[in-house]
Order: structure tokens, then C-alpha cells, then sequence
């Protein structure tokens, strides 16, 4: 996929200014995040499992060459054959090869972050051979022109049933109807011959398992199921990070990551696959790939931003993010939104193209807080940030103000000589208010929001009345 | 070089890897998979109960009947009165069950996109959260509980474990083979994806039915 996230100031103006897209983001604000409360509240010490669920991710990371090579010899004791991708680019050659090898025409899809990383739709489709969405929700956008999703769990968020009716009537020569039971039943029955038809089906994996060599997918819609189940070939495309040691710790995962997304204590679907049909085998696929993907994963690992290698992309930072629900997934500019997105794709991606992203986000650690392998994003962010400056990618206005806060804060009688001018001047523009309106250094700043006017007195000079008064 | 041994090679520098760190990791990776260290786990009581009220929550419907040989007739009532069709397709696992005798039109084997009813076993079924864990296998299609827009599952009641790790351990203990495909299903296919209105009958399943015997 394309990456967007340089323009971010600009399309954050849009969206906020888009009454539509504003109405469809509040209708679901703070659901998500409801349900997930009452999902941990209702598990008996839920801590105790993420730290767990932290400790299992944090473990592969440690020797995560070794868990590789261990789960791709399992995968090939059972007959898949195991791909590696130097990035997304890579991945597409590599899956556009084995449809051309096996005679495929159609390739049935359940949802790929990775594909979307890789843009294989456009891919696929420049190759001749035509992609199929099959999550619901994916498969609107997919007919909406190849919309990008705006969030890794609930990709239409941002979309009101009216839209979806209206697109569907349009794509599908249907009447136009805005009952969401009768839509969905619409999609069924247009993707059911789909799957039956497709020669390859295409899935993520949410988890490789070391000790089996299998993949492991999690759904509600039973479309992963259909996926890997009907069509002759199985491609699992994933990230080299993904590879977990036991099915215990499938077990501990699967307690956090349902919980942690959508509040649900288990999705409807958990299928574990491992290799093509056996003898005797009444279904499944006759071929089966996986096709790792490394995608700028391996740069990662034994750095400081090594942490963010623990996500398993269940979405609660950003149903918790106060930034990502008043702008939406799409402001973010690439496949990741909110937190998770803010620190991923300034690193796959590269600093310089996502300028805005680290600064994306109040730092109130909603995030931090809720994330289900605790990873630490908002001081992620802040490590970002940093490395903007050194690089000297900041704009210079930017950089001089930071250089001579940094003069003026090593020479203290200078400093207090500043912060007690800056003072007066707040004050002064606050006019007797306690909230400042317009800030004449930085607009910006109080365009949405006002600024609190300062104390009478700097906290130095308080202190040193009190010193002086008291000698306390 | 490969692009795997590129990609290896560089996890090793970013590791700091030597020969000799690289041969702790190895035996750091065998233990754990000797070991199977399990995380924290709930309670396990009352696995009947909580096994249904799980099953319920999760929109699956639960009966129950007292030996093996009274499925059909239970399969065959329930059916009529939900106003199903009684047109079955039966994993070979339950071949044996007199399913014409309850009158039931039942043919043996995997099922197609045109079947309307499709009947399994169960390997494991899990308290913990209302599951049924289903392994692929000659007796057992994936797509019997897939493809029909009815599941039905028989449950054995001695078959219901507390949780996912004892599941797996009796897998490992009772298969001699692993199974390609290990299906867990709790309850019908759904989606919140519009509006995050929750809809049954997603891909899979409207109805899952449950017939816990014993
Ligand atoms: S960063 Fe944490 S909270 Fe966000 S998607 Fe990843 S695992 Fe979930």
C-alpha cells in the first residue's frame, strides 16, 4: 500500500471537517473500549495473563532465529512448503508465482494486514489473476474501488449502513435497502460461489505454531475457515514475528487478543492448520505455502523499538486513542493507524515519511495502558520523536526553539529571568481570563482548544518568597 | 545468498549471535517445547454447567439425550420443530446412528455448497468458553460444520475438558496423528462489521445445535 502519512496535518483537517465521517466515528466512540473493559473485568486475573502473554512474546523475540528455523522444519515435516519474502514487494512475486505454477485464476482472501503492506491486491490483479475479499467488511472496501481499510479490526468503521447500501445497490444491481442483516446476507450470497469456485485461498495467520508447524487463524465470520478449507491451494502470508513456541501458548494468547479487540471471550472461529490433505483426507487444501515476510521486522529486533515486534494486532490501542477516534484510520496514511501505526510506520516506512505520526498522540498512555503484551508506545513515540531531531528532520523553527530552550535552561538566572517575563506576557494575553484564546507564538495550538493562563508567579519565585518568608 | 538465509543472518547480527549463544538458544527453544510451560488458568468446576451456559452465550441452542442411539430421533424432533429440512449430511464418524429409522434422510460423507444440514462428532468440547474442538480427518470433514447453514454436533458428555491446554493434552495423547486442519467453533457464524450490528450467518452457519449425550 501507498504511503500517505507526509500529508497527515492536512487530512486530519479534512476529516475533522467531514460531518459524515464525524457522525459514523462518534456512533461507535468508547464501544469498543466498554466491551473490553467487561471482557477483562469478567476473567479472573486478567494481569496475570498478559504478563504472561508478554512473557511468551517476549521469549520468541529473544531467540527468534532459532524459533524460525524450528517451526519451518515442522511445517515442511508436513508437507507445506515455506517461503521467505524480503518485503512486500517480494511477497507478491512469490504469491503471484505459485498461482501462476498451480493455474490459478481466483484467489479468495481472508484479511492479510501483511497483504495490505504489500498491496497484493494490485498485484494480483496487474498479474491477471483476480482477488476476492471475503471479510465483510473488507470486501466493502475492496468494491468501494479499492478504499483502504481505517482500522485492523473493523475495517468500515468509518462507514454508515446508507453508504453501504447505497454501494451495494450500485456494485450489485440490487435495490438499495439499509437493513444491516439483509446487507450482510446480500455479501453471503455473493461471495458464497466465490469460495466454492476459487482455486487459492489467501490468509493471515494471527499465530505460526513452532512445536506443530501450524498456522493459526482467528475469525467470526468463518470466511478464514472457508478459505483455507475449499479452494486446492492455501497460502498463509505473515510476518516473520508471528511464530509462538506451544499450544499452551496459543491457549494464553487466545485469552488475551479476542478480549483485548472486541471484548469477545473467544471469536467464533479458531482453526489451527497444519499442512495440505492427507491420504485419506475428505477436504482441505492439496498444497499449502506460507510465505514469511520480513518487510523492515528483522531491523527491529535487538533495537530500541524492539517491543513493538510483541503486537498481535487486536486494536485496542487505537479504540482507546482519543486521537484515532476523532480523526479516524485513514488520517494516518498507511495500513496502521492509531498508536500501534504512529510507531510502526515511521519504521517500516522511514522517518522522513511520516513526520507527524510520532506526534500523533496526547501521550495520556491509554494505550500503554490497555495494550495486551504491554508494550510501551507512548514512550515508543517519544524514542521517535528523538530520532526526528537528531536526524535533524524537524522543521528549523522547531529545531531553534528546542536549541535555545536547552541554552537558555543551562543557565539558571537567565532561565528564571525568561519564565518570569513569559509569565507576565501569558497573563497579559489571557486579560484577566484564566484561559488564553489565540496564542499569538502558536496559533495552532489554540486553533481547536484554549490555553491555560499561567500562575501570577513562577514557581522559582514562589519558592523563593516562601524560603524568605518562613525559611522553610 | 537466499533470501532465508539472508533474513536468518540478519536476526543473528541483530541478536549479537556467536556459536556459542546460538547453541544456548537452541537448547533454551528445546526446553520450552519440552517443558509447555501453561499460563494462568480459570477455575475448573461444574464443567457440564458452565459448558452449556457458555455454549448459550455464545448463541449455540443445547439439548441433551441419554445414550448415543437416541441422537437421530432427538436430531429428527428438533429439526421438525424449528422447521428445518430433514435432509442430513453425517460426518462417517457417526455412520452407525440409525438415522433412517427416526426418518431421516441421511447420506454419509462430506458435505457439498448445496447441503442444508450437516451433522459431526466432536473431538473435545470446551468449558471454558461453550467450544467445540473439531479435528479433520477421514471420519470427520471440515466442511460438515461449515457449509450447511445448520451445524449439528453431538457432545459426549465425558468429552467436555475445562479448557484449551486440556484439550490439547488429549490430543496428544489419543491421536496418532496430527490432524490437518484443528477446528474450534463456538456457536454460529457472525459479524459486527457494519455498524457493529452483530449478524448470524456470516459465511458459516445460522444455527449451531448442540446434543450433549450421556
Ligand atoms: S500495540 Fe498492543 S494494543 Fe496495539 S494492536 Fe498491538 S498488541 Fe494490540
Amino acid at each position: 500500500m501507498e504511503v500517505r502519512s507526509m500529508h497527515f496535518v492536512s487530512r486530519v483537517r479534512q476529516r475533522l471537517e467531514d460531518p459524515e465521517l464525524q457522525r459514523n466515528l462518534k456512533r461507535t466512540r468508547g464501544r469498543n473500549a466498554a466491551s473490553r473493559a467487561a471482557a477483562v473485568a469478567a476473567f479472573p486475573d486478567f494481569d496475570a495473563v498478559r504478563a504472561r502473554a508478554t512473557e511468551i512474546r517476549a521469549s520468541v523475540l529473544r531467540d527468534l532465529d532459532v524459533w524460525l528455523e524450528r517451526f519451518e522444519q515442522k511445517a515442511i515435516e508436513r508437507g507445506a512448503t515455506v517461503l521467505w519474502a524480503r518485503d512486500g514487494d517480494h511477497a507478491c512475486e512469490l504469491i503471484i508465482d505459485i498461482a501462476r505454477r498451480h493455474g490459478v485464476r481466483t484467489v479468495v482472501k481472508s484479511k492479510s494486514m501483511v497483504s495490505e503492506e504489500a498491496g497484493l491486491n494490485a498485484a494480483l490483479e496487474a498479474a491477471g489473476i483476480r482477488p476476492v475479499e471475503t471479510d465483510l467488511g473488507e470486501y466493502i472496501l475492496q468494491i468501494n474501488d479499492n478504499e483502504p481499510p481505517s482500522h485492523i479490526i473493523m475495517p468500515v468503521i468509518h462507514k454508515s449502513k446508507e453508504q453501504v447500501s447505497e454501494l451495494f445497490a450500485r456494485v450489485h444491481g440490487t435495490a438499495p435497502k439499509t437493513d444491516i442483516e439483509a446487507l450482510t446476507h446480500e455479501a453471503r450470497a455473493v461471495l458464497r460461489p466465490e469460495f466454492l469456485g476459487a482455486d487459492m485461498g489467501l490468509s493471515g495467520g494471527n499465530f505460526l505454531v513452532a512445536e506443530t508447524g501450524s498456522v493459526a487463524i482467528v475469525t467470526n465470520e468463518g470466511n478464514g475457515r472457508l478459505c483455507t478449507t475449499l479452494p486446492r491451494v492455501h497460502v498463509a502470508l505473515t510476518g516473520i514475528e508471528k511464530v509462538i513456541p506451544t499450544l499452551e501458548d496459543l491457549a494464553t494468547l487466545l485469552r488475551i487478543l479476542p478480549r483485548s479487540a472486541t471484548g469477545q471471550a473467544i471469536t467464533n472461529y479458531v482453526s489451527m492448520l497444519t499442512g495440505p490433505k492427507q491420504a485419506g483426507d475428505a477436504d482441505g487444501p492439496e498444497h499449502m505455502y506460507f510465505v514469511l515476510v520480513d518487510g523492515g521486522r528483522a531491523d527491529l529486533l535487538g533495537s530500541e523499538f524492539e517491543a513493538m515486534l510483541r503486537c498481535i494486532r487486536c486494536g485496542a490501542c487505537m479504540n482507546h486513542c482519543p486521537v484515532y477516534q476523532t480523526i479516524g484510520g485513514h488520517s494516518y496514511g498507511w495500513v496502521y493507524p492509531g498508536p500501534m501505526g504512529s510507531v510502526l510506520t515511521p519504521l517500516y516506512q522511514g522517518l522522513d515519511k511520516a513526520m507527524d505520526l510520532p506526534h500523533a498522540a496526547t501521550l495520556c498512555n491509554q494505550c500503554g495502558v490497555v495494550c495486551p503484551v504491554s508494550i510501551p508506545l507512548p514512550d515508543l513515540m517519544r524514542t521517535l520523536r528523538e530520532k526526528q531531531v537528531e536526524r535533524g528532520l524537524r522543521p528549523w523553527s522547531e529545531r531553534i526553539a528546542t536549541k535555545l530552550w536547552a541554552w537558555v535552561a543551562a543557565r539558571p538566572k537567565l532561565y528564571a529571568l525568561g519564565t518570569r517575563v513569559a509569565v507576565r506576557y501569558l497573563r497579559w494575553l489571557a486579560d484577566g481570563r484564566d484561559r488564553i484564546q489565540v496564542m499569538g507564538v502558536a496559533p495552532g495550538w489554540t486553533a481547536e482548544r484554549d490555553f491555560p493562563a499561567p500562575a501570577a508567579k513562577t514557581f522559582r519565585e514562589l519558592y523563593a518568597e516562601r524560603r524568605r518568608g518562613g525559611g522553610q | 545468498m537466499s533470501v532465508r538465509d539472508d533474513i536468518l543472518g540478519r536476526l543473528r547480527r541483530q541478536l549479537g549471535r556467536t556459536d556459542s549463544t546460538t547453541l544456548a538458544a537452541r537448547e533454551r527453544v528445546e526446553a520450552t517445547l519440552a517443558l509447555r510451560q501453561t499460563g494462568p488458568r480459570a477455575a475448573a468446576d461444574a464443567l457440564l454447567d458452565r459448558f452449556i451456559e457458555r455454549a448459550r452465550a455464545m448463541i449455540s441452542s443445547v439439548d441433551r439425550c441419554a445414550t448415543e442411539a437416541e441422537v437421530p430421533a432427538h436430531c429428527a424432533d428438533w429439526l421438525r420443530g424449528q422447521g428445518l429440512p430433514t435432509t442430513l449430511v453425517v460426518a462417517p464418524a457417526l455412520a452407525a446412528l440409525d438415522w433412517a429409522g427416526a426418518g431421516l434422510d441421511a447420506r454419509i460423507g462430506a458435505a457439498t455448497g448445496d447441503d442444508l444440514v450437516g451433522v459431526t462428532g466432536c473431538f473435545r468440547a470446551i468449558a471454558e468458553t461453550g467450544t467445540l474442538m473439531l479435528c479433520s480427518g477421514p471420519q470427520s470433514p471440515a466442511v460438515n460444520s461449515l457449509l450447511p447453514e445448520t451445524h449439528i454436533a453431538v457432545v459426549p458428555r465425558q468429552h467436555i475438558v475445562a479448557d484449551m491446554e486440556a484439550a490439547w493434552a488429549e490430543a496428544r495423547r489419543e491421536l496418532s496423528a496430527w490432524p490437518r486442519a484443528v477446528n474450534f467453533v463456538s456457536g454460529p457464524s457472525r459479524t459486527a462489521d457494519i455498524e457493529q450490528t452483530i449478524v448470524l450467518g456470516a459465511h458459516g452457519p445460522y444455527r449451531v445445535h448442540l446434543l450433549i449425550v450421556g
